[in-house]
């Protein structure tokens, strides 16, 4: 166990973040960069103490495999420069050969190290289990590993990095102490958002004094991260546990709620941490790109993923889907499947397939297990569908004379993708994938409001004032999200009322959480659930 | 630019292309709506975007497609 657990403990709120900030006032550019990243290593080493060699690792690769592809770019330059223009093209394509091998051994060997700390249990149980079935007398021991904090994160902003240097999105840095910045932000180590080279590196580098504005945005920020995570998703927290631990004890009612349930601890507990990191972020200077777009506000499941985990979306469509479906044996599928199958639906042979990869990887990249598989393939599936059956929707609709844009339509939609989500996250959430079919199962056949009224859903790690209390935040954060929908800024909207109520907004804020947050005897905080991932 | 708003409104109809100019961060072409874009835009315009091209930047608006198409047709 680290010395730090969550963004959201005792040491890190009152310690770390505090002293970090007190030394960052400290009037010297260098001092402060200096500081940045010192905070950022003494972070994760007290997180996750000696594997901080594995983030150093991973930076001194980059900066290495970077000036590489630069070397060699810059040979190929010189090279076609004093050549004859017809021998040009022969010796691109024989640099850029040059560059993919680089590009290569820079992605297995940061993909590889992912998959060998975190899936090779998965891995060598699955060849167990196979092993049985066809009644091979053989067991592979069953590795165990202990796995650095934030892996999953910064292994991706590794690569993205390589990627972007070998198509000369960014040139190669060869200041390592940038590079070295860009990788061990604290704020951003143990639950992202993953970013680019391109949002925070020049930024980081900066290391802009503290500012009054950034020192009270930040704070509003994460003020209402503490809102979400330690009034809402804290308070579920036994009520969850309880429902996914003994699902077998209860009928259909208790499980749709704790679906329902889940999908809210998760996003407050999520995106709370966000709002807690941006804001960390923004005082010290740094502006950290958004992870949460007020999800639940969407229409459709794709659009859902365009909002929700923004930074994991936008790396797999960058990274993977558009690389793979832009692919040349790709194009050539889109090529013949327009001819035969029209405009729409030619373009989704080969986007289902790069579709399926993103996917694959996205359920994987949650976790080493069949159930996170199947969280990444149920959305595939829904996603496709979604695009196979846009056109007949679209008639259908013109046909009922139903408008789509009209506000009764939009919220019939998301409804609908409210609820495709819960039954997700079900899965996502469940004790395996089994466990999940069986809770599924449950809610469509053991569904009955007896146990609302016996009582039961109040005595089961929550009582009534508990959902009232959750339901009253809930509808503070529904009202932030209307107006910031609208195109509202809430935090200037305050900054320009006068001190009176800027100062009443932010003591009531700070009072709400410590009278109604989930602390305490009789509490148990949820993990960090995506510092898991 | 007439053609190529033709080619949008084929793709996503509900869309007024000559005044909207966030068409991906206002999540209004998915994915799979700019595969099937980019694929008629090769077509159309004879020419080859690849994968890195493929950002908000350019793809936001009518007006930053057209001028994306240019350059490309350019390069070419």
């Amino acid at each position: 166990m680290g010395l730090i657990t969550s963004y959201f403990s005792f040491k890190y709120m009152a310690v770390f973040l505090p002293a970090v900030i007190g030394l960052y006032l400290i009037p010297s550019r260098r001092f402060r960069r200096l500081v940045l990243l010192l905070s950022g290593y003494c972070f994760f080493w007290a997180v996750s103490g000696k594997l901080l060699v594995y983030l150093l690792l991973s930076t001194l690769s980059i900066h290495h495999m970077g000036l590489w592809l630069e070397n060699i770019n810059e040979e190929c330059e010189r090279l076609r420069s004093d050549s004859p223009k017809e021998q040009r093209k022969e010796i691109k394509s024989r640099y850029v050969r040059k560059q993919r091998r680089v590009v290569a051994f820079g992605v297995i060997l940061h993909i590889g190290i992912l998959l060998f700390l975190k899936y090779s249990p998965f891995f060598a149980a699955n060849i167990n289990s196979l092993f049985k079935i066809i009644r091979l007398p053989i067991a592979i021991n069953i590795p165990s590993f202990a796995i650095p904090i934030g892996i999953s994160f910064y292994t991706l902003q590794a690569v993205s990095y390589i990627f972007d240097v070998y198509r000369k999105k960014i040139p190669a840095d060869n200041n390592l102490f940038r590079l070295a910045l860009y990788m061990s932000f604290f704020p951003q180590l143990m639950e992202g958002p993953i970013c680019r080279y391109t949002d925070t590196a020049h930024n980081l580098y900066q290391a802009e004094a503290v500012r009054w504005e950034n020192l009270t945005f930040g704070m509003q920020r994460m003020l209402f991260g503490l809102m979400k995570k330690i009034v809402v998703a804290d308070r579920l927290n036994l009520f969850i546990e309880n429902v996914f631990t003994n699902y077998g004890n209860f009928d259909g009612f208790v499980t749709a709620a704790a679906c329902v349930g889940y999908t809210i601890q998760l996003y407050m507990d999520f995106s709370g941490t966000m709002d807690l990191v941006i804001g960390s972020g923004q005082i010290l200077g740094v502006r950290l790109p958004e992870n949460f777009q007020r999800p639940f506000f969407s229409k459709t499941i794709s659009e859902f993923w365009q909002r929700w985990h923004i930074t994991l979306g936008t790396w797999f469509k960058d990274y993977i889907f558009f690389p793979l479906s832009m692919s040349k044996p790709l194009k050539k599928l889109t090529g013949r499947a327009r001819k035969r199958f029209g405009n729409h639906f030619g373009p989704l042979a080969a986007g289902s397939v790069a579709l399926f990869c993103v996917w694959l990887c996205n359920g994987l990249w949650h976790g080493a297990g069949w159930h996170y598989i199947f969280f990444g393939m149920y959305h595939f599936v829904l996603i496709l569908l979604g695009s196979l059956t846009e056109p007949f929707v679209i008639k259908a609709a013109d046909r009922l004379h139903i408008k789509r844009d009209s506000v009764p339509y939009r919220i019939v939609q998301i409804i609908r993708t409210t609820a495709l989500v819960c039954i997700g996250e079900l899965f996502f959430r469940a004790n395996g994938l089994m466990a999940g079919f069986v809770m599924f199962k449950k809610i469509f056949t053991e569904f009955s409001f007896k146990t609302l009224h016996d009582g039961t859903l109040f005595s089961l790690g929550m009582d009534l004032p508990d959902y009232i209390v959750i339901i009253f935040t809930l509808l503070i954060i529904l009202i932030v999200g209307i107006t910031q929908e609208r195109g509202g800024r809430v935090r200037e909207i305050i900054a320009r009322r006068n001190i009176v109520i800027r100062f009443g907004v932010f003591y009531a804020a700070i009072l709400f959480i410590i009278i109604f947050g989930a602390y305490g005897k009789g509490y148990v905080p949820v993990d960090p659930i995506y510092a898991g991932f | 630019m007439e053609r190529l708003i033709e080619i949008l409104e084929e793709i996503k109809p509900e869309i007024d292309y000559t005044q909207c100019n966030n068409l991906i961060d206002g999540h209004h072409l998915d994915s799979l709506s700019i595969l099937s874009l980019v694929a008629e835009l090769e077509e159309e315009y004879d020419i080859t975007i690849p994968a890195v091209e493929i950002i908000p930047e350019n793809f936001n608006s009518a007006d930053s497609l057209y001028r994306m198409i240019k350059r490309l047709q350019e390069e070419d």
